[in-house]
């Protein structure tokens, strides 16, 4: 148990999508420029991720791994087809994501409305595909997948949030007309990741 | 993807069209600088950035983008008018996804080391927003050839962001280019000691930061641009 939380922890600090991996900046930069919106956008990226990392985790164990097919035959055994994972993971995500906005559309349309765009939008976020390929990568379990896609999920939301409350601020303040808006908001990210690598000296 | 996106240079359609007429060059060669998809597009943020470290495996990232994002384009535009629109961005990805699988496979057979380094960034290139927001904003409405090389050339532009932040982070960073020294001895004997700062992520991000300083303040229509 202790492993999973320091799994947990060491992600959403440590290991921060954003600021260690760079991933998901697209959309990182492009929705920060109010809270209510980055707010909205962070909660459906860690839903989304919760959900799909886990359910990759069992698509690559128990259908790509070599192996993982003998049960339909003995012959299958020996066949390895782990170089698919790639357009598995994707289907999976954009079928995940296309399920995730019908339900949502349908049973809570306020939540629905509130997140507009972003959820057709977090099928190409890197941070989700990312976080499915560090977990074929690291050769997680599952306990541990789900631990590190709820941190991974935390990660981004925690670091957009930040982001779009330092941008709101950044409005009122005197910056050179060529570094407003994308450069200076490439500066702030960069010193916020400076100030999170700190973390890094945390012994889990 | 990026909802901050820039006009696209429209292509005319025309019957007879050199291969290398004037349009077709200016859609090859406007993401180099004025429709950067990294600095002005804001596309494909996300992986520039990481593999910025040494310059080896920014130009193999490079080359892999722009195989990708100019035959993903190609294909894409072949297909543009039986695909369905409500399907249209798994098709992508699907087509994304294959080309992609091709090229890990090619790294993974004759660059190991660099395929290594570069771990979980080749399968990126997916989700790398050019190649999505090039299908989307050019592919789905252009012929074949301009669309091809509209992915070249885009691919390029994110390139050569790549490779000028790569030189900069490894030359300061670890005093080399390509594994070769360039920083002399002598100036490390007088004290001189490499800058740990550009070996950490946010290097690239402040470099990026600063380029886009340097290239809106120097080509000032690009500032309402985003």
């Amino acid at each position: 148990m202790q492993h999973l939380i320091n799994i947990l922890i060491k992600t959403i600090f440590v290991e921060n999508v954003i600021f260690a991996f760079f991933l998901g900046m697209c959309s990182f930069l492009a929705v920060s420029k109010k809270i209510k919106t980055a707010f909205g956008l962070g909660l459906a990226v860690i839903f989304v991720m919760v959900l799909t990392t886990p359910l990759n985790y069992l698509i690559l164990r128990y259908l790509l791994f070599e192996g993982a097919l003998g049960w339909i035959h003995p012959s299958l055994a020996s066949v390895d087809l782990t170089f698919l994972s790639f357009i598995l993971f994707i289907s999976t995500i954009a079928g995940a994501v296309q399920l995730v906005e019908m339900v949502v559309e349908k049973f809570l349309p306020a939540l629905y409305t509130s997140l507009g765009i972003f959820l057709p939008l977090i099928t190409v976020n890197c941070s989700i595909l990312g976080a499915s390929l560090f977990m074929q990568e690291r050769e997680y379990n599952f306990a541990e997948t789900t631990a590190f896609s709820l941190g991974a999920g935390i990660g981004f939301f925690l670091a957009i949030v930040l982001l779009a409350a330092i941008r709101e601020r950044l409005r009122y303040s005197n910056i050179p007309e060529p570094l407003q808006g994308l450069g200076i908001a490439m500066i702030v990210t960069a010193l916020m990741g400076l100030a999170f690598l700190s973390f890094s000296g945390i012994q889990l | 993807m990026s909802t901050e996106t820039t006009p696209v240079a429209v292509v005319e359609e025309k019957k007879k069209e050199g291969l290398f007429s004037k349009k077709n060059l200016r859609v090859l060669r406007d993401p180099l600088d004025d429709t950067n998809p990294v600095t002005v597009q804001i596309l494909g943020v996300c992986s520039a950035l990481a593999v910025t470290v040494q310059v080896k495996p920014a130009i193999i990232m490079a080359l892999g983008v722009t195989v990708v994002t100019a035959f993903s384009n190609l294909i894409i535009s072949l297909i543009r008018n039986t695909i369905p629109n409500r399907i249209r961005i798994i098709v992508q990805l699907i087509v994304a996804a294959m080309l992609v699988t091709i090229v890990d496979q090619l790294l993974k057979a004759y660059m190991f080391d660099v395929s290594k380094k570069l771990s979980v960034f080749v399968g990126l290139i997916i989700t790398n927003c050019i190649v999505m927001g090039r299908l989307e904003a050019f592919a789905l409405a252009q012929k074949p050839w301009p669309s091809f090389l509209d992915g070249i050339g885009n691919g390029l532009g994110y390139g050569i962001i790549l490779v000028i932040v790569a030189v900069i982070r490894e030359v300061l960073g670890s005093g080399s280019v390509l594994g070769f020294k360039v920083v002399p001895q002598w100036l490390y004997d007088m004290g001189y000691v490499n800058n740990g700062l550009m070996m950490l992520p946010p290097a690239a991000l402040f470099l990026i930061g600063i380029f886009i300083w340097w290239q809106r303040s120097r080509n000032r229509k690009l500032i309402n641009a985003s």
